[in-house]
């Protein structure tokens, strides 16, 4: 293994050994909280469409907005401040302290204070500076950095925060329960905040009609960093601007349920400061807080830093829709099993913290972890804006590939196959590039699979390819289906559908068996079948990062299939992840009504079947059984398409008892658990799936799953065979 | 308002382990008395129920720090959520509703919404016309950082709704 990629390697272990249990503890807690929260709302969809729609329209007229902001901020007594970037900011928030001759700051938790790093630059300066959250005071105290967008400290366990209190503060009797350190916190804060001279905090919304600010809370820290100092200084990126109060509706609603799983957190303060509510002045303990009057300042710091730059990138604009919830790092399995300390760059982490990173930080820092996402694409339903956070992971991808030209590249770029230019390593251009392996596989299987198995073979692909010499490898199949299918032809003699079996790569040379038993359920269910040869879908490249390849790939299957979908001939398609390109991906690539037909005439194999059998044809036809038990793991992107539900449907229709798996990512992830660097999280990942597999319940259940990748880390975690749900169901001949 | 919005206002509360009563302005004083331990900070109502006289309504900050309630009104509540919508005012709302073990919120009926949207209807009205503050407030402050979910983090550990009907 590369040095490279050895060092990766060896942090995600680490990584995984110390806080990998408890950030999976967290994130798996709140990513469950959201299933059954979001399951209040009479219209969750709807409600995220209106959001996703506010935003586009606040990003959009942002200039607008600020100038109107400008002026409500100013109307209300306050001082509004574009920042330029990071330096920018710190040097206006420091005058603000050295203006009040402030000791001492307190802040209540905001991630765009840690973006620009602003604790430093007061302490710099020699104000304090003390971070009134309690998971942020656990890292000001442990001197660590968040973990989690939301819940920074999640990578502490209980046990590790007793120690450190206890260590760090000596108190009387050692502390040891949550109830115990949240009491000591809240007391030693309590003063510090009561001392305090400036509050200062984030702000998730700020409205642009009034000035107000929203804050989403739930311990009330934030409301006494507002309301105890006299100065309030409110730090926020300019994407988080929207037109109006009642804009802030949809967003209340989700924000909570999307991230830790809370129908709605204790506090939303929704402020438009200087507000009219007494400050406390603890100096003076004895004089009514109403006596006197309150002059209150307020300086809203609005920060630039890239965000200007972004939005008028095509790419990366969605990203500022973005309301840091932490859906996408709480659903993502990788996340779980990791936390932000790997899947995290300089200050963002999880899915759209590529974004965040490419946009504020710059390519360097989001490189760090972009490869993190498989995308899998669960967190795509789960975002209550609708980014498609896989896609801006790619296109992220594709620039660092770019961006990382080596002399030899020319050379590269002449021999592959592919549109890249150079600087894509030579293992993503591998997998990238997989057709092109699999057919010379095929063609000299099974030479190719004894040679490809040897150890000398394994010993370079992992020196060079950065392949884990752990994995088994895929066995090409001497025959690929489409040359079985020409030779052997079509059986049906009254057929009442045409359907096109698209040969995916996988089903096409590795897994012909998948392919036939397919041809046979649908030819039983009088479907004339065609499996022409069509190119593979562009899933690999794109997985890549190579979307200038991808989208060639996409012209070519469009071509293709064309003419059979103007025939009035359906697409069935097994490999769930290339369905997934055909109705999501190839929207990007083709044009609109190109799109559309493809993704209108296509549908996933089971989905298929179960339409069929809708529609009357004969399930006696297919292999019904009398209550045989099996373990069914369906696919991320199928799962994100909402199809798992067919699969189950048909196979319980024809008499199998089901038990469905319900982890996000089997951790595979196409080429992902092949890559040395990444193959122990792969995994550990794939370990819980296994467990569920093993209970008493399911330890003898036959396992079947839709995805290739799926069906070969199945075959490395258990040790009974495993097929794809259409072979349960195929006539055997 | 109807009588359906209020019980699902209390289903909520119920699920929020929030405890609520019903009572009028004439005797909000025994309801309170029973509501609250000594001693006791609040701010005048803003709609005519007056606060007994144990209420100490002009408090210190050495009496916020030592209260055990805090008795303010609240401007709407919120069926869907058990919410109550706590509005900072110059006698000292936000303070008295924060400091304190226990938040005792008083409420007319007719002042609970059905939901979200509604709430935002008011809201945005309130805003516009000049009111600076509002905090909607769900059950008692909160944190789960410290390894399991406690109730009681900077804020009060305990809250009690007293609905006005009329």
């Amino acid at each position: 293994m590369s040095k490279a990629r050895e060092a990766k390697a060896a942090k995600i272990r680490q990584l995984m050994e110390t806080e990998g249990d408890a950030v999976n503890t967290g994130t798996s807690g709140f990513n469950q909280g959201r299933y059954e929260s979001v399951q209040t709302l009479d219209d969750y969809e709807g409600l995220k469409s209106e959001a996703r729609a506010i935003k586009e329209d606040a990003i959009e007229r942002l200039p607008e907005l600020i100038d109107e902001l400008r002026e409500t901020v100013e109307e209300n007594g306050g001082t509004l401040y574009i920042a330029d970037d990071a330096d920018d900011a710190n040097r206006y928030i420091r005058e603000v302290c050295k203006d009040k001759d402030a000791e001492r700051v307190v802040k209540s938790k905001s991630m765009t204070s840690e973006e620009i790093e602003v604790n430093e630059a007061l302490e710099h300066a020699g104000t304090e500076v003390i971070e009134t959250d309690l998971g942020e005071w656990v890292l000001q105290v442990a001197d660590e950095a968040p973990s989690h967008i939301v819940a920074p400290a999640i990578h502490k366990s209980r046990d590790a925060i007793a120690d450190l209190f206890n260590e760090t503060f000596d108190p009387d009797e050692p502390l040891e329960t949550a109830e115990e350190l949240t009491m000591f916190a809240r007391e030693q804060l309590g003063e510090l905040i009561e001392d305090a001279d400036v509050g200062m905090t984030g702000a998730n919304f700020i409205t642009a009609d009034t000035g107000t600010i929203a804050l989403v809370t739930s311990e009330g820290n934030a409301r006494k960093t507002a309301v105890v100092p006299d100065t309030h200084v409110a730090v926020a990126g300019v994407e988080k601007l929207i037109p109006t109060v009642e804009d802030l509706q949809p967003f209340v609603e989700l924000i909570g349920k999307s991230g830790t799983g809370q129908d709605i957190t204790s506090y939303i303060s929704l402020l438009t400061p200087p507000v009219e509510s007494p400050t406390v002045d603890f100096d003076d303990p004895d004089t009514p807080i109403t006596d006197g009057e309150t002059d209150r300042d307020y300086h809203l710091v609005l920060i630039d830093n890239g965000r200007m730059t972004m939005r008028d990138d095509d790419q990366l604009r969605e990203t500022l829709y973005c309301i840091r919830c932490s859906a996408c790092s709480n659903v993502c399995a990788n996340f779980q099993h990791v936390g932000g300390h790997a899947f995290g760059g300089e200050t963002y982490s999880g899915g759209i913290g590529t974004g965040w990173e490419a946009g504020v930080e710059g390519l360097d820092s989001a490189a760090e972890f972009n490869d993190l996402c498989t995308g899998c694409s669960r967190c795509t339903t789960a975002c209550p804006v609708e980014i498609d956070i896989p896609w801006i992971n790619t296109v992220v991808r594709d620039r660092v590939n770019r961006g990382d030209v080596s002399e030899l590249d020319w050379l590269v770029e002449g021999l592959t196959p592919d549109e890249e230019p150079g600087g894509v390593s030579f293992q993503k251009r591998f997998f990238g590039n997989f057709e092109t392996a699999a057919k010379v596989g095929s063609f000299f299987a099974p030479v190719s699979n004894w040679v490809a198995q040897s150890s000398i073979s394994r010993n370079l692909m992992e020196r060079f390819l950065g392949i884990d010499a752990r994995r088994e490898l895929p066995a090409f199949q001497r025959e690929t289906l489409v040359e079985w299918f020409d030779a052997r032809g079509s059986r049906v003699e009254n057929p009442t559908r045409t359907a096109v079996l698209y040969p995916d790569v996988y089903t096409n040379h590795v897994q012909v068996e998948r392919g036939k038993a397919a041809v046979r359920a649908l030819e039983a269910l009088d479907v004339e079948v065609v499996v022409p040869d069509v190119r593979s879908s562009g899933r690999a490249p794109l997985s890549q990062g190579m979307i200038s390849t991808a989208e060639d790939h996409a012209h070519d299957v469009y071509a293709g299939l064309s003419e059979y979908i103007d025939a009035g001939h359906d697409i069935v398609v097994i490999e769930p992840s290339d369905l997934a390109m055909f109705r999501g991906e190839y929207e990007k690539f083709l044009p609109e009504q190109s799109f559309e037909r493809i993704a209108d005439s296509s549908y996933e194999v089971m989905e298929y079947v179960f339409g069929l059998l809708e529609n009357g044809a004969d399930a006696d036809a297919l292999s019904v059984v009398d209550g045989d038990e099996v373990a069914y793991h369906s696919h991320c992107q199928q799962r994100t398409l909402g199809l798992e539900g067919y699969t189950e449907a048909v196979l319980s229709d024809l008499g199998f008892d089901v038990a469905t798996s319900d982890v996000e990512c089997c951790g595979m992830a196409g080429s992902f658990g092949y890559k040395s660097e990444y193959y122990e999280l792969s995994m550990d990942v794939g370990s819980e799936l296994k467990s569920q597999f093993q209970t008493d319940e399911t330890r003898d259940r036959t396992v079947v799953a839709s995805g290739t990748s799926c069906l070969e880390q199945l075959d490395s975690l258990l040790s009974r065979p495993t097929q794809h749900p259409v072979q349960l169901v195929a006539p055997s001949r | 308002m109807s009588t359906g919005t209020v019980a699902t206002f209390e289903d909520s509360l119920e699920r929020l382990e929030v405890g609520w009563t019903h009572t009028s302005s004439d005797e909000l004083g025994d309801v309170l008395r029973e509501v609250c331990d000594d001693p006791a900070v609040g701010v005048p109502l803003p709609f005519g129920a007056p606060l007994p006289e144990w209420v100490n309504t002009n408090p210190t900050p050495a009496d916020l720090r030592e209260a055990k309630a805090g008795v303010t009104a609240a401007g709407i509540g919120i069926a869907d959520y058990g919410s109550v919508v706590v509005q900072g005012t110059p006698d000292g709302v936000e303070p008295v509703s924060l400091f304190c073990d226990r938040h005792v919120a008083v409420l007319r009926q007719s002042d609970i919404v059905s939901g979200m949207p509604e709430a935002f209807e008011w809201l945005g009205e309130e805003f516009r016309t000049g009111h600076s503050s509002a905090i909607i407030a769900t059950g008692p402050s909160a944190t789960a950082d410290m390894g399991a979910l406690v109730k009681g983090a900077h804020g009060p550990k305990d809250v009690h709704v007293v609905i006005l009907d009329e």
